[in-house]
């Protein structure tokens, strides 16, 4: 009788590791009560019973990923320690425009159908040296381009709160599978809010560090200048643990950052008091605000304050072209850098009479419309003639957005504003209106196109029947990381948000 | 468009070709307000922390094999990628 309800209670222990964090799993593997192959498993079972519905995984090498587990519990065995190699055993899955040796990156699309990587990104080589078992690829929009996964030339993304909306984007399979607990954490990347958005869309914390900070080596580009490696995970301390492995200066990456990497676990729960938050006074008064995300982001606001932040509203007068700086900047660099998609050295080719002719076949039959439009946009803004009054005059734009910027952080220790003007929107809500899909990215761009740091931290849900999360931004100084963790994790704390989790099985 | 496709290297259908020519008009059409701004004596912003020169010793280090570098080539032979004839 006894050593039936013991077999009861393991069962249901192993069954529910996959929901563990990444702090969590760690403190409980460091004291041996649970294997990593024993997570693993879970998250697999996991992924088999939700991602028919939420369809966050292109693919999964599941033989490779128990390789990864049993060596973690091998080394535990040997006596290693979390002290050196934080991650030993926690499953970390990895958006796919990251390269892994020997592994798919498809960059979710048909250009890509095939390719394997030859050689680990830098943040993929940390992770691993920081014994994490790296499992998965997740889905996105097609090159990163896109708020809302749908761009994905292989599947769409379901958000695990309401199968029925977008998860945001482009790195909505990483926010997806996290929040709907299939792996412990994901990384993503994130352009101009593509990590940020899908974490608040999904109920999850998507962290986007300071241009430089980690190491672009190995992360497919898409703009050079804005491009940055960022985490997702379910709370703030999980944010802290990741970026403490994957930041530091690479010498792969020449734009990658010398700046000493503090410890970010240190000051996590400092408390808020004496902290100087800023209220954008643009970023409140933008049109298409949701009103249920007004006020989640108002109680949060007040939460703040309560928990000692001195507040104070502050002004970014060049808000309102951010857009269309960043829509001219980003493509820009877009047309540049997907250059290299041209069907001769990788990827899929079709053939042609002349290498022009197979350059436009490669392309216009392997790339997606929305990776059309914007190397063709890209291409314009660029071109003899309009450089000036299009390419060059968004340039000296971002300089008077990072002017706006550097000002207000002489007076504030970061900003608090929402992530994202609208919850999740219905899946082919914007589909025809590619503008609209662009305006709705209005707090998040500005933070890439000045070279800040940016959290995105669950801030309640809204008030209607299905409901859904809404996400809480904070924009710190360039390399003000430790800040916003900070806040953050006083934030989660007293509000309790980040526990809940969608309700997949009852479905 | 069709001219901007073709400096893009890539085909479009004509249906392709009509739908991007309207959402491009609206997007330049957006973006037209950044005209209202004053932007005489700005320096333009190429990047967010500009490091420049960055240097590392001129030593040989190891890079791809051959066959790692062709491994995911759509056409090779003789250890080359092939493609269509260029000159005749």
């Amino acid at each position: 009788m006894w050593s039936e309800l013991r077999i009861v209670s393991l069962g249901q222990a192993f069954m529910s590791l996959h929901r563990l964090s990444v702090t969590e799993a760690v403190a409980r593997l460091a004291r041996r009560e649970i294997s990593a192959r024993a997570i693993l498993e879970s998250c697999l079972a996991r992924v088999d019973r939700v991602d028919g519905r939420v369809q966050a995984f292109l693919s999964l090498d599941r033989e490779d990923a128990l390789h990864q587990a049993e060596a973690a519990d091998r080394a535990l065995a040997a006596g290693v320690r979390h002290q050196d190699r934080p991650l030993l055993g926690v499953p970390i899955a990895l958006k796919d425009v990251l390269a892994v040796k020997g592994q798919p990156l498809t960059c979710a699309s048909r250009i890509l159908e095939g390719y394997r990587s030859p050689y680990d990104a830098t943040v993929v080589e940390r992770l691993r040296i920081a014994g994490a078992v790296l499992f998965g690829r997740l889905n996105l929009d097609e090159f990163a381009m896109g708020s809302s996964t749908e761009n994905s030339a292989w599947q769409v993304t379901r958000n695990p709160w309401d199968l029925g909306c977008s998860p945001g984007g482009s790195s909505g399979g990483s926010a997806a599978a996290v929040a709907a607990d299939e792996c412990l954490a994901a990384l993503g990347s994130d352009t101009g809010g593509s990590v940020r958005q899908p974490a608040a869309f999904c109920g999850v914390v998507g962290l986007k560090p300071t241009y430089g900070r980690v190491s672009r080596y190995g992360l497919v580009a898409y703009a050079s200048s804005l491009d940055q490696v960022g985490t997702v995970t379910k709370t703030v301390d999980d944010a802290a643990q990741l970026l403490q492995v994957i930041a530091g200066h690479d010498p792969r990456d020449c734009t990658s950052l010398p700046e000493p990497v503090p410890d970010y676990r240190a000051g996590l729960d400092a408390g808020l008091r004496g902290v100087r938050l800023g209220l954008p006074r643009e970023y409140f008064a933008v049109a298409g605000l949701d009103p249920q995300v007004r006020r989640a982001v108002e109680a949060a606001v007040g939460k703040l304050e309560d928990l000692g932040a001195e507040l104070e509203e502050v002004s970014l007068p060049h808000t309102e072209y951010a857009i269309a700086a960043y829509y001219i900047i980003a493509t820009a660099e877009a047309s540049a850098n997907l250059a290299r998609f041209d069907g001769i050295r990788y990827g899929q080719r079709e053939e042609g009479r002349d290498p022009m002719e197979l350059y436009c076949r490669t392309r216009g039959a392997g790339l997606g419309m929305e990776v059309k439009r914007r190397i063709i946009l890209g291409t314009y803004v660029l071109s003899s003639g309009y450089y000036d009054a299009y390419y060059l005059r968004a340039q000296k734009v971002r300089t008077l957005i990072r002017q706006d910027f550097s000002r207000v952080f002489e007076r504030v220790d970061a900003l608090v504003t929402p992530t994202a003007p609208r919850p999740a929107f219905r899946l082919g809500e914007n589909r025809d209106d590619p503008l609209q899909m662009y305006l709705a990215d209005i707090y998040t761009l500005s933070c890439n196109l000045a070279g800040l740091c940016g959290l995105s931290v669950p801030c309640g849900w809204t008030e209607a029947e299905l409901r859904l999360p809404v996400g809480l931004q904070l924009l710190g100084r360039p390399f003000g990381e430790g800040t916003l963790l900070r806040v953050a994790r006083a934030y989660e704390r007293a509000s309790g948000w980040g526990s809940a989790r969608p309700r997949l099985d009852a479905e | 468009m069709h001219e901007v496709a073709k400096l893009a290297r890539i085909a479009l259908s004509p249906g392709e070709e009509e739908e991007l020519s309207r959402q491009l008009g609206q997007i330049l059409d957006y973006v037209t307000k950044l005209n209202a701004l004053d932007v005489s004596g700005v320096e333009p912003m190429a990047h967010a922390a500009p490091r420049l020169n960055v240097m590392r010793p001129d030593r040989p280090e190891p890079g791809l094999s051959q066959e790692a570098a062709l491994g995911n080539a759509p056409a090779h032979g003789n250890g080359l990628i092939l493609v269509p004839r260029i000159v005749e």
